[in-house]
């Protein structure tokens, strides 16, 4: 099983990188590939960045002012495709490729060519995805959701670069998942066994079966959608004979378990980090990974909460009511895990740690509005208001981009050798977490109080939320621009850091010298109690 | 007392009365708050004292009002107000979860910190608390699960309508038919924005209903068992009445149906609730409430002006008449896309000015106009207007904006061609 890694065994293992811009071109390097895809990423968070600025400032004020109607459409649209394919998944996969092949001592991933296949891809889909603001008519301007037939008969003729772009995305993101879990699966050290390995291994091998079962669904229904489009069908046109909620089932098919391709990784992440700062082993590691897994499955059958109001008969929407309301335990389970790691640990608040609790407790609050929109007749009043907007926000930034930063903060160290700078490091998180509050809290009151989602411009009473809402953004948006210079700071110098980096971490990353060498266990670890905390 | 909370800090918006002095019970009970057309912006004080009054104002609220701004309403149907019952209960459950966990972390990272002295405990797994973590949720599960099975049933409830109302969405506006077997009797017409564009682009100051008003309102008896039967004739809209409870999706090749027995007279107010393309932010619906015998009036009025349509459509038009009305039509129905100097906004939406249909056969004009063109926003208007206003706006367009193809076209004609189809 392990063979790869014994027959992988050079004597110059500390050669390095390539020189000049051909290294990052003809990279197969796990590290090299994983910088790639985070830099990426984080152009990726900023673009889609200006477009919810571009939102917010629309919305400070009722009336039109900024941007008119066509291009406010466009502007959610490739918000939400941009952060979701652009900006998370890329800066998940980017953790997995720096960290994944460590914490099993692994020398590189498994299937290094593809790896850089896999990223190298990614600056085509969505250079040409962006380079739709220039043509005639405009961006995609039907929702990140893009429900037919607004996405196909009634489209801007972009949309079959969309299209295109949108298949690029998946087999991006196909090709690395079946690295992430040829590697897992084959390369751990001798002596890790499954039940050993770190969460943040386990949420990624269960991620990517999720992305190897739901991005071909997502390529099929795109592909639908250019065949109406483009070759006479009539998939979804009700004209034709077909059938626009077809869409809607397919596109969710995909879509929910797409949502928590988006969390269980920050799921692994939270896990490494609050048990390092506790300096306390993490609480029922066997639960955690059932419970994931049990989250992974419970989402292939719950897609249709998102189309309560499509008209489905009643025996169906409570199936999809219970179903979705099931999902509550396993995640209940994890955070009240998480709660008892804390508990009677021996607490430190660094930055990564200050991250990880504002994860639980604000992912825990869209837990909450994930309940409440999982019952059937108040979701009638929620559905496609503000508060599925704040729901969505509240589980996706201060969920999983909260534990991007939080990982990022916490790796750092290992990936460049230098501490970051802790003042300016607490700094970013504060402002963030009143930043984060302050733009997406008030939309549930919005959403309750009636104001739908996607929508210009707004009647007087939504006015005085949304102006609160509009300036949080505005926070949380140019906070992170300090989180870019925090960067950078630390790229340049800083205090030294140790091996360990922080006192109270485990795994096998952590025995590594800092920075991390360009080629990592070339001999396998022995050590396997090291592995998992 | 009903609230009238509106936004006090807007421009154009000035409290006329607001107790800002006044007792406690005042706020409970009687905090009027009027808007008024371009009444210039309130003093920076009072915009100051606003902000401190807002909490407070928000917190009353929801102690007694039907309208708020930061909750869900009680609206004014028997299953409105269940639908709010049960969302209260499940938000109380979901505080109740919260102070227990968040109370939980907060207290450990308050007690457990290195910088105290305390050693962590070693302590990392419990099969009782695990069980009992995963079934005590469970347990609370089901008792949200029977309410709101319940509810969904009370909704799902067949029953015999009173009346049947067709809804149907098109971009950007509604269309409503009450259905009735006699098909002379039948009433319908289309309900659209009536905001006008200077205010939403901030010329003139906003009213009072801003962006929820339309022209003509879907109106309805009281204490009647109303079916609406939703459908769409271009992309999904959704068809949403906060103060029902009732939102539908309106999809293109399906008819669903939804219904509502409401209890008060008055005006309520609600928007289309899917993306629908440009102007899905400017389609809002409004629900007027009557008593029966209002309502027969209403209805009554209704059919006489179909009366006069009727003759309307058969006279001769002098072609000043026909543009004066065209230019009336276009703006109702046309400027949304074509724009009101005809520029359009190109591709989506062409140009009218001196190129294409407008300046070709008139025959491809009326076409267009009556059945729209597949896979574009052009929407068949056949379905919406009556001939007389199709005459007139084809007659306007071929000769507005220096067109000026000096011909016309007369109902009558329209309405041959209409009934050959
Ligand atoms: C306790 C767990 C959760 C439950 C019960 C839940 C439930 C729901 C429901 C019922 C909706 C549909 C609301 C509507 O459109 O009317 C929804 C929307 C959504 N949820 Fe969740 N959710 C949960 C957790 C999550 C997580 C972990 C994520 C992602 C990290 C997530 C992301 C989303 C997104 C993106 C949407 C909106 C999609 C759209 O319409 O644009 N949810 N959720
Ligand atoms: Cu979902």
């Amino acid at each position: 099983m392990n063979a790869v890694v014994e027959e992988h065994h050079d004597d110059h293992h500390d050669h390095g990188p390539a020189k000049g811009i051909t290294r990052w071109l003809y990279t197969t390097n796990h590290k090299d590939i994983g910088t790639l895809y985070l830099w990426f990423s984080f152009a990726m968070f900023f673009v889609g960045g200006i477009c919810a600025l571009g939102i917010r400032a629309e919305l400070f004020q009722p009336g039109l002012q900024i941007v008119q109607p066509e291009l406010f459409n466009q502007l959610t649209t490739m918000h939400g495709l941009i952060m979701v394919f652009g900006a998370v998944m890329p800066a998940f996969v980017g953790l997995a490729n720096w960290l994944v092949p460590m914490m099993i001592g692994a020398p590189d991933m498994a299937l290094p060519r593809m790896n850089n296949y896999s990223f190298w891809i990614l600056p085509f889909a969505f250079g040409m995805l962006i380079s739709t603001f220039f043509m005639e008519g405009g961006a995609p301007n039907y929702g990140w959701t893009f429900y037919a037939p607004l996405s196909t008969e009634y489209a801007p003729p972009s949309v079959t670069f969309f299209i295109f772009a949108v298949h690029l995305m998946g087999i991006s993101s196909i090709m690395g998942s079946i690295n992430v879990i040829v590697t897992i699966l084959n390369m751990r050290a001798p002596g890790m066994t499954l039940m050993q390995m770190p969460l943040f291994v386990w949420t990624w091998l269960i991620t990517a079966y999720l992305l190897i079962a739901v991005m071909p669904v997502l390529a099929g229904v795109v592909t639908m959608m250019l065949m109406d489009i483009h070759f006479g069908t009539a998939f979804f046109s009700a004209a034709g004979g077909g059938d626009p909620v077809l869409f809607q089932h397919v596109f969710w098919f995909f879509g929910h378990p797409e949502v928590y391709i988006m969390i269980l990784p920050a799921f692994g992440v939270v896990s490494a980090i609050i048990p390092t700062f506790a300096r306390k082993k993490l609480f029922g590691y066997d639960s955690m990974v059932y419970a994931t897994a049990s989250i992974a499955f419970l989402s292939f059958i719950v897609w249709a909460h998102h189309m309560f109001t499509v008209g489905i008969p009643l025996a169906g929407e409570l199936y999809f009511m219970y179903a979705t309301m099931v999902i509550a335990v396993p995640t209940g389970v994890k955070v009240f895990n998480w709660v008892a790691t804390m508990w009677q640990g021996s607490m430190t608040f660094e930055t990564p740690m200050l991250f990880a609790i504002a994860f639980v407790i604000l992912f825990t609050i869209g837990g909450f509005s994930g309940l409440m929109l999982s019952i059937v007749p108040a979701d009638f009043q929620y559905h496609d208001t503000y508060f599925v907007v704040a729901h969505f926000h509240y589980v996706l930034v201060p969920g999983s981009i909260f534990s991007i930063m939080a990982a990022v903060y916490y790796w750092l160290p290992k990936w460049t050798g230098n501490m970051y700078d802790e003042t300016l490091g607490k700094t970013h998180f504060w402002l963030s977490f009143i930043g984060v509050n302050v733009t997406f809290f008030p939309q549930h009151f919005i959403g309750l109080a009636g104001m739908p989602r996607r929508i210009p411009d707004y009647a007087l009473q939504f006015a005085d939320w949304n102006m609160i809402s509009s300036c949080g953004a505005f926070l949380f948006g140019f906070s992170q621009l300090l989180f870019l210079f925090i960067i950078l700071k630390c790229i340049r110098g800083g205090q030294k850091a140790t091996e360990r980096v922080w006192d109270g971490a485990k795994g096998l990353e952590w025995t590594i010298p800092s920075p991390a060498p360009y080629h990592t266990f070339s001999t396998p670890p022995k050590d396997m109690a090291e592995a998992h905390g | 007392m009903r609230y009238w909370l509106i936004d006090c800090y807007t421009p154009h918006l000035k409290i006329v009365k607001l107790g800002l002095k006044t007792k406690a019970s005042m706020l409970f009970n009687n905090v009027i708050v009027l808007s008024l057309n371009g009444v210039s912006q309130m003093n920076n004080l009072k915009q100051l004292r606003h902000y401190l009054l807002l909490p407070m104002l928000l917190f009353c609220q929801t102690a007694s009002a039907d309208f708020s701004f930061w909750n869900l309403r009680k609206g004014v149907t028997e299953i409105s107000r269940e639908v709010y019952d049960l969302h209260m209960l499940i938000f109380y459950i979901c505080c109740v979860i919260g102070v227990i966990v968040f109370g939980a972390m907060i207290v450990s990272m308050i007690l457990h910190r290195k910088s105290l002295g305390v050693k962590p405990a070693t302590f990392h797994e419990s099969t009782k608390l695990e069980v009992a973590w995963t079934i005590i949720p469970i347990v609370i599960l089901i008792g949200m699960a029977v309410p709101a099975t319940s509810t969904l049933r009370d909704m799902y409830e067949p029953g015999e309508p009173d009346l049947d109302v067709e809804v149907r969405g098109y971009q950007w506006k509604w269309q409503y038919t009450y259905l009735n077997d006699d098909p002379a009797k039948e009433i319908q017409f289309i309900s659209a924005l009536r905001t006008p564009q200077d205010e939403i682009q901030n010329r003139a100051g906003k009213g009072e209903h801003y962006l929820l008003d339309v022209d003509n309102p879907l109106v309805v008896p009281i204490n009647k068992r109303i079916r609406f039967l939703i459908t769409s004739n271009d992309v999904i809209h959704s068809f949403w009445v906060p103060d029902f409870a009732v939102k539908k999706d309106a999809i293109p090749g399906f008819v669903h149906e939804s219904w509502a027995i409401v209890e008060e007279p008055g005006v309520y107010r609600g928007q289309c609730a899917e993306l629908c393309g440009k102007d899905h932010g400017f389609m809002p619906i409004v629900v007027h409430a009557m008593e029966q015998e209002d309502y027969d009036n209403w209805v009554l009025e209704k059919q006489e002006e179909a009366a006069k349509v009727f003759e309307i459509v058969g006279k001769s038009w002098s072609t000043d008449e026909l543009i004066e009305k065209g230019e009336e039509v276009y703006a109702r129905n046309c400027v949304a896309c074509h724009q009101t100097n005809g520029q359009g906004i190109p591709p989506a939406f062409p140009s009218l000015v001196g190129q294409g249909i407008p300046v070709g056969p008139i025959a491809e004009h009326i076409d267009i106009l009556l059945y729209g063109r597949a896979g574009t926003a052009m929407q068949a208007f056949g379905q919406q207007l009556n001939a007389a206003e199709i005459a007139a706006v084809v007659t306007y367009t071929r000769n507005a904006w220096g067109n000026n193809m000096q011909d016309s076209v007369q109902p009558k004609e329209i309405n041959v061609m209409m009934a050959s189809q």
